[in-house]
């Protein structure tokens, strides 16, 4: 199936939780998906045999200075088909459902996201810091991140 | 009456050095201890020049490195463990697994605040005497972290004591062998008895214990 084909597959079942089809001038064309949807969308992805979306290929995370966003690059192994999905979250309540029930890759994707960003993923095993120290402060790919001036007693200037 | 055989004068270090000694290079050497050794109040303690001789040279070729490597400069410094460097040549090639068996830590790659209490602590693990190398722009001042790499220690100078910087990012697997070089000269000119031995002049002179 195309994308385009599975985007009006998931708008036919979703309908207003699915945006338009968005073709970007930089990166992938994409889906935009309500929040509050996104698990539901993912489950139906994964599950109807003719989508079969069995591979979560990545979780990235965007920081856009006024929204944030967490993006979803799926894959069919058996069907050979992708599709990207993309929710778009409150800067200041950054929160969305885990998928980590759906495909355990998500795990450490979402621990990543939420490390650097800031982005709850509401249901996720441990959301714990995965590359920072657990008493690091703050999440340094936001924007307006400022580094501290030290840590643990080691100067940064 | 048996005269008894007339006393020679006894003989200075620097006489005994010269009979000893017949390479005029470290003739050279040995006269220049014997001169830092006056100078410093120590007499005539001629033995300690030697003895420091030996002693350094024994430290400066059998520096066993601890086995880690933290980025990219470690590919670097295995290529110059590996055989067309072969560090095992210049008798620094056992890398330890352990820090309680080596004496030199090549710091290879960026140090993170994470990492930072690590590498501490397997610095304080090394028995003395320890050397410690920043290879690297990373480890020498944050390299392409410094402006922007909130979570790099711009400079391991900043949390263990640095005896050797080696530039370069990565440095050539030739400029790690010269920071070693360099290294091992500069372990030749030290003095590991000098303290001990200072002592024991003071003593000496001052009367307060035997020689």
């Amino acid at each position: 199936m195309t994308p385009q084909e599975i985007h009006a597959r998931l708008t036919e079942r979703f309908g207003d939780a699915i945006g338009p089809w968005t073709e970007p001038e930089r990166g992938d064309p994409h889906i935009a998906v309500a929040p509050g949807s996104l698990h539901a969308v993912c489950a139906f992805l994964r599950d109807d045999p003719e989508l079969k979306f069995d591979y979560l290929q990545l979780i990235s995370g965007v920081d856009w200075t006024d929204r944030l966003s967490s993006v979803y690059h799926l894959m069919s192994l058996s069907h050979g088909h992708g599709v990207v999905l993309r929710v778009d979250l409150e800067r200041g309540n950054p929160r969305v459902a885990s998928v980590a029930d759906l495909w355990p890759t998500a795990d450490w994707h979402e621990r990543e996201a939420w490390d650097l960003l800031g982005i709850v993923y509401e249901g996720h095993p441990g959301l714990r810091r995965i590359l920072l120290p657990e008493d690091w402060e703050g999440h340094p790919l936001r924007k307006d991140y400022a580094a501290p001036a030290a840590y643990h007693g080691v100067t940064n200037a | 009456m048996s005269a008894n055989p007339p006393a020679s004068p006894p003989r200075t270090a620097e006489q005994m050095l010269r009979e000893a000694i017949t390479d005029p290079r470290e003739l050279t050497r040995y006269l220049s201890y014997l001169d830092r050794i006056k100078s410093e109040g120590m007499g005539t303690s001629v033995m300690v020049a030697p003895l420091e001789a030996a002693i350094n040279w024994a430290r400066a070729n059998s520096l066993w490195p601890l086995t880690f490597g933290l980025a990219c400069c470690a590919i670097e410094m295995m290529a110059v463990g590996a055989s067309r460097f072969d560090l095992d040549r210049f008798g620094a090639g056992a890398f330890r697994p352990t820090p309680r068996q080596a004496d030199l830590m090549i710091v290879a790659g960026t140090v993170t605040h994470k990492m930072a209490p690590r590498v501490m602590r397997l610095y304080e693990q090394i028995p003395e005497p320890k050397f410690v190398m920043a290879m690297g722009a990373c480890t020498i001042g944050g390299g392409p972290y410094v402006k922007h790499g909130y979570h790099v220690v711009k400079g391991i100078d900043r949390i263990v004591p640095v005896d050797i910087y080696v530039p370069g990012c990565p440095p050539r697997p030739e400029a790690l062998l010269d920071a070693l070089f360099k290294l091992q000269a500069r372990i030749g000119s030290d003095r590991p008895l000098a303290a001990r031995w200072s002592k024991r002049a003071e003593n000496e002179l001052t009367g307060s214990a035997r020689p």
